[in-house]
């Protein structure tokens, strides 16, 4: 059902041709943060605009596909989203990950690899690794512009100094390619590693700052860490309560007011199918509950 | 035991169904008529013009009923429907002299050529309730006087002419615009001065008001503040010349500010400069300060730290679209963020009990 009184995904073709210059520059400079026309979406800043605009350039009719938000399909903005590209593009939508061309996510990275077929979109809230260092963009832009990462690291180094550990838990800093360093989104780190080497063409859109950046595949993505305090991705110390899986990020659900919890793959495609295929949580046994 | 969290398509519907029947509210009542707003609640439809960045009072008014009279939500709707308009061109610069005006004061001159004129002020009225319009009524007609012939001049232009003011050259390069292109820093005076006219209306007030209490003083008088109407003209290439296409409705105000030279400027006023759509009093006059403000750099004053001075500051926090919807997102999920806090607290807590 698509509303005609739209061009083809909502922008302009002008609009389009200015964020794919955007989107070229990106990719042809991997972790660089290009400055774009960020238009005013018919949704809030800070809701996505910037996903929405990298998806709205590159969605072709024959493309298929997934919101996530979270790592689900059916959280409330990743609806909201998915059905304004429906209506205002017609395009085929999925939930399943290997079905997908085009998947937008905020805050996760699908559990199932990507391939080469396939676009990730992120939605970024802060795309400046830097800015909770030095709150002023002319003068991050130039720390860029001159590789100066000498802040990140005190930072770093502070944090293990203070806690024994980096105490940066989601959006954790990556260097890309042996040059800029990036900030991946709010994505858990556990995340991270599935940012590096991968087939698929990674955008990150962010609306508000008017700022796109990309990953090439197969692009070299390190997290930032010290010889001995190697970076470590970690989750809840749990399998998932549903399928068993033991290798996927964790949501923790609080199932009463007595300190019970459950554990669940936030990857709510990748939980159905292992059900689907017959595993087995702790709690699992029915697909009930979503019927809800 | 688990609920997934799934059913969020009818949800979301029935939130929205919910919120039309909120929106509409007691049935028993007449439906408020997008003529009534603009016509009667008129400052509000200037407003959502002002930092809508459109001159629509119709479309104004539509949003402000749609939006239930939250502000800052009719002012989004009408950015997200300026943002789908084709752009046809830029118009002629309006000449604010030649406005014909329902307002005009002036706080440095007691008369001066073409008067001062109170118009449709708050100004002086005793901020008592009236019950009177608590009740149906008719109102009496505003006695009305003949329009004065002759022409306006800005004081500026009078202070102009005897060299006490630092003159305000046209740079001649076409005006940038903030809205098809992305922001760079340090940004030109007109610039600013765009971003400043669809600033949200609060946060421009604090941050004169600041100035005022000394937080980047610039000693301004008004100058003058006019209100009324002026003639858009379009140059129509096909014809070679322009066509007036519209009247708008303005509020102008200029502040002159005392300044006592620098290294690089003699002693002379120097001006601030705000310009909004509509009757727009406390914008354009907050905006004209914080314009001030944010010149120290070109006329070589002390930049004392104030966040007025801090063009940085000012202009990407000024717009209430921008801010608003990255304030509000806090609402959307973000467990698996905070899942991730969670282990990393449980971990730096074990670690500090061993």
């Amino acid at each position: 059902m698509t509303d005609h009184a739209y061009n083809f995904a909502y922008l302009d073709e002008e609009t389009k041709r200015m964020i794919r210059r955007a989107i070229l520059k990106a990719i042809a400079v991997p972790g660089y943060q290009v400055p774009f026309a960020s238009r005013e979406m018919p949704m809030p800043y800070g809701w996505g605009t910037g996903g929405v605009q990298v998806t709205a350039a590159c969605l072709t009719p024959g493309d298929v596909l997934k919101v996530i938000d979270q790592g689900a399909d059916d959280t409330t903005n990743a609806v909201s989203i998915r059905r304004f590209f429906q209506r205002t593009a017609g395009v085929a939508t999925t939930e399943a990950t290997t079905e997908a061309t085009l998947i937008q996510t905020r805050h996760r990275i699908p559990e199932t690899p990507l391939t080469a077929d396939q676009i990730l979109v992120y939605q970024v809230p802060i795309p400046e690794p830097l800015r909770f260092l030095e709150p002023r963009e002319t003068e991050t832009r130039k720390m860029h512009a001159l590789e100066e990462y000498g802040l990140m690291h005190v930072k770093l180094y502070e944090d293990i100094a203070r806690h024994g550990e980096i105490a940066t838990s989601y959006a954790y800093p990556v260097k890309v390619g042996d040059r800029y360093v990036m900030d991946p989104s709010p994505i858990p780190k556990f995340d991270n590693p599935k940012l590096s080497d991968s087939p698929a063409i990674q955008l990150f859109g962010a609306g508000r700052e008017s700022r796109i950046y990309a990953l090439p595949p197969h692009t070299r993505v390190v997290s930032l860490d010290f010889d001995d305090h190697p970076f470590t991705p970690s989750k809840a110390d749990h399998a998932c309560d549903l399928c068993g899986a033991a290798e996927s990020y964790l949501d923790e659900v609080i199932t009463d007011d007595l300190g019970s919890r459950m554990f669940v793959c936030s990857d709510t495609d990748f939980c159905r199918t292992r059900r689907e295929a017959g595993q087995v949580g702790r709690l699992g046994g029915t697909l009930e509950g979503e019927a809800a | 035991m688990y609920v997934a969290v799934k059913g969020g398509e009818r949800a979301i519907d029935n939130a929205h169904a919910f919120l039309a029947e909120e929106r509409r509210g007691d049935p028993a009542m007449p439906d408020l008529s997008v003529g009534q707003i603009a016509g009667q609640l008129k400052l509000a439809v200037n407003r959502v013009m002002a930092e809508g960045s459109l001159y629509d009072p119709g479309l104004a008014a539509l949003a402000i009923k749609q939006a239930r009279g939250d502000m800052v939500e009719a002012v989004f709707l009408i950015r997200a429907y300026r943002t789908t308009l084709p752009r046809f061109g830029s118009t002629v610069p309006v000449e604010t002299g030649q406005m014909a005006c329902i307002r005009r004061i002036s706080a440095t001159f007691k008369d001066l050529p073409g008067g001062q004129i109170l118009g449709p002020t708050f100004d002086y009225t005793h901020r008592l309730l009236d019950f009177k319009l608590a009740a149906e009524g008719g109102m009496p007609a505003a006695p009305e006087a003949p329009s004065r012939p002759g022409p306006v001049p800005h004081v500026t232009a009078l202070l102009d002419r005897d060299g006490l003011i630092q003159r305000e050259t046209d740079s001649g390069t076409p005006a940038p615009d903030l809205t098809r292109d992305p922001l760079h820093l340090p940004a030109s005076r007109a610039l600013r001065l765009q971003a400043l006219a669809r600033a949200d209306e609060g946060f421009t007030l604090a941050l004169a008001y600041s100035t005022q209490r000394g937080y980047g003083r610039t000693h301004a008088f008004v100058g003058e503040l006019r209100i009324g109407m002026v003639r858009v003209s379009l140059d129509l290439p096909e014809l070679g010349f322009a066509v007036e296409i519209a009247e708008i409705e303005l509020s102008e105000c200029e502040t002159v500010n005392q300044f006592t030279g620098s290294k690089t400027e003699p002693p002379q006023f120097t001006r601030g400069y705000g310009l909004a759509f509509g009757q727009n009093e406390r914008k354009s006059l907050a905006m004209s300060l914080v314009d001030r403000a944010l010149r120290w750099r070109e006329l070589g004053e002390e930049n004392i730290g104030a966040p007025a001075q801090d063009e940085e500051f000012v202009l990407m926090h000024s717009d209430n679209v921008q801010a608003t919807g990255f304030l509000e997102h806090i609402k959307l999920p973000h467990y698996v963020d905070f899942q991730s806090e969670l282990e990393l607290i449980r971990r730096l807590r074990a670690e500090a009990a061993k």
